[in-house]
């Protein structure tokens, strides 16, 4: 048995009846979607709350839509299967609907929501366990403790974002509206770039704090020639977190030769990998030619050379390494496809 | 400050019956089912959303008990294990669900702790889809662990209660030289008894 701690829960039916009840909270309460990583977190008792805010029932929140562009509008509270089902994800954003179609398990999916997906806590072997269990190893820097059991001596916790979604929506270029309760400096409200949500700090590795609200999930139109992919390391295949995921982006005109790649690879450090250099190489060379073959084989190099998974997550590190050019092979395989 | 759980009312549907409980705040629905209701036939496996053996159908999809609030219930639909026989019963079959008898003829079990999830995850898959392939049985069962059988006899019952509710001549198992399942309703001879 896994206890939750108590807590006042709340339901309110709008966004700003929710962002005021988290800020009433003084920094003490926390959105409920659908729960599949906030509840354990609680029973883990590594996040806290006193006021727990459900979201369910915030009709705004919710729906797909195509835009007068061609992109979409995503609210966060659709579920994971939505997204991965809708046809539209997977004609404007194949590598969102491959990634979510991989989340967790068939009921995980069903419960949980793609807001939650992006702002999904950040995952280590030493803090995904009850509070029992880690007050017998020594509590780490994350949570009540002062040392890091990855990194001897690190003064920041490295614990791996491990949301799905993540890499697939940095390559999207998606943009994300947020709002928090307002006050005399401001309306509260703010878009970000789908890049500038994530440091580097696993304690948490947002930009944003807990009191804002994400609203929307913005992703541009994709050109005519876009080819997008994910593919996922894990140990089972299904229920399992990665232990590396590549999203991996191609736009190629009417010939097949690729104007814009990007490569992004999610569970390595506490925010999503863009191999810059590795995808820089794919550009110019020709689908099914040659000049694709020699572009690949220099693409796993260098996405080997600029990833280094760390023993944050299970899995051996220096294995999951070694998966790298694999699984930055696999994703283009599955952007091509 | 601490913050204290308020008792919360709520009404909702479990097995066709309407339930008026109060329960605190941070309750899951597995907790108000087990612990109030005395509705144990959805186990408590891992209470952290690792193995499916707290799935229960929510508006007839599979869901995990153990990570919903009991308060978040409200309103729903919910089917237990408890509550498959009655539904069957109710229109107009006789028996057992054809996944619990299939399940109780395979001997698709063993310990019978992920049982209840894997039946509960079965009748979902039939009634949205009444003839999916094996690979759609495998992806439909993908989040319920089980520790003991090894998973196949558990996608035989599956497609032994489609094949009988199709007409169609059951798969003869990989276990078996004869086939158990021809013409017959119970397992007789040399594979079945009450082994
Ligand atoms: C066994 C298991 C396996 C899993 N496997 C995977 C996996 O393979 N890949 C993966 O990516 N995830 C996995 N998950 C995690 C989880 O199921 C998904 O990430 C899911 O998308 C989380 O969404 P949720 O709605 O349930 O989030 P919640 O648990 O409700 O929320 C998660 C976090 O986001 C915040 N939040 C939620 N909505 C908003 C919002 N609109 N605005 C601001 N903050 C918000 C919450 O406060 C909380 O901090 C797994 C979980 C379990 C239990
Ligand atoms: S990376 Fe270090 S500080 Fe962070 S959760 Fe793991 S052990 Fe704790
Ligand atoms: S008890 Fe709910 S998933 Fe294990
Ligand atoms: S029969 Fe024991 S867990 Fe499945």
């Amino acid at each position: 048995m896994l206890r939750l701690p108590q807590f006042t829960l709340e339901r309110p039916t709008t966004i700003e009846e929710a962002i005021q009840l988290v800020a009433d909270a003084n920094g003490r309460g926390r959105f409920l979607a659908g729960g599949t990583d906030l509840i354990p977190n609680l029973k883990h008792e590594f996040i806290e709350a006193d006021v727990v805010v459900a979201l369910g029932g915030i009709e705004a929140l919710r729906g797909i839509e195509v835009t007068a562009e061609g992109g979409l509008s995503i609210g966060p509270l659709t579920s994971l299967v939505d997204i991965a089902e809708s046809a539209d994800v997977q004609r404007i954003a194949p590598a969102l609907a491959q990634a979510v179609g991989t989340i967790a398990g068939p009921q995980h999916r069903q419960m949980g929501t793609i807001g939650g997906n992006v702002m999904l806590d950040t995952r280590c072997q030493w803090i995904n366990q009850s509070h029992f269990w880690r007050s017998s190893l020594g509590f780490c820097l994350k949570k009540d403790g002062s040392a890091c059991h990855v990194v001897e001596g690190g003064k920041r916790c490295v614990a791996a974002a491990s949301n799905d979604s993540a890499p697939a929506l940095a390559t999207l270029a998606a943009t994300l509206d947020f709002q928090k309760a307002p006050t005399e400096y401001g309306n509260g409200k703010r878009t970000l770039a789908f890049d500038e949500l994530f440091k580097a700090d696993g304690a948490w590795n947002k930009k944003v704090s807990a009191d804002e609200l994400l609203t929307r999930i913005h992703i541009p139109a994709t050109p005519v020639g876009h080819k997008g992919g994910y593919a996922k390391l894990r140990m089972r295949g299904s229920i399992d977190f990665p232990l590396l995921g590549v999203a991996a982006r191609l736009d190629v005109d009417g010939e097949g030769v690729i104007e814009h790649a990007d490569i992004v690879v999610i569970a390595l450090q506490a925010r999503p990998l863009r191999v810059r250099k590795a995808s820089a190489l794919l550009v110019g060379a020709k689908l099914g030619a040659a000049s694709y073959d020699d572009a690949l084989a220099a693409v796993m190099v260098a996405a080997y050379e600029q990833c280094h998974p760390l023993p944050n997550i299970p899995g051996d590190h220096e294995w999951r390494q070694e998966m790298v050019p694999i699984y930055v092979k696999r994703a283009l395989a599955a952007a091509i496809a | 400050m601490l913050a204290m759980s308020t008792p919360i009312s709520l009404e909702l549907s479990i097995n066709d019956d309407r339930v008026r409980a109060s329960v605190p705040a941070h309750w899951t629905l597995l907790e108000l089912l087990r612990y109030e209701l005395g509705l144990t036939g959805t186990k408590q496996g891992c209470d952290k959303g690792d193995c499916g053996a707290c799935t229960v159908l929510i508006d007839g999809k599979p869901q995990l008990s153990c990570l919903i609030l009991a308060a978040n219930a409200e309103g729903k639909k919910v089917q237990t294990i408890e509550g498959l026989q009655p539904a069957h019963r109710k229109a107009g079959g006789v028996g057992l669900d054809p996944v619990q008898d299939a399940f109780d003829r395979c001997g698709a079990l063993q310990c019978g702790f992920c049982q209840s999830g894997m039946m509960l995850s079965a009748r979902a898959l039939l009634n949205e889809n009444p003839t999916p392939d094996r690979t759609e049985i495998r992806q439909a069962l993908s989040g319920n662990l089980c520790r003991c059988t090894g998973y196949t006899q558990i996608v035989q019952a599956v497609e032994l209660a489609i094949a009988e509710s199709t007409g169609a001549e059951p798969e003869s198992p990989s276990w078996s030289d004869g086939n158990p399942w021809k013409s017959t309703t119970s397992l007789s001879g040399k594979n079945g008894g009450d082994a």
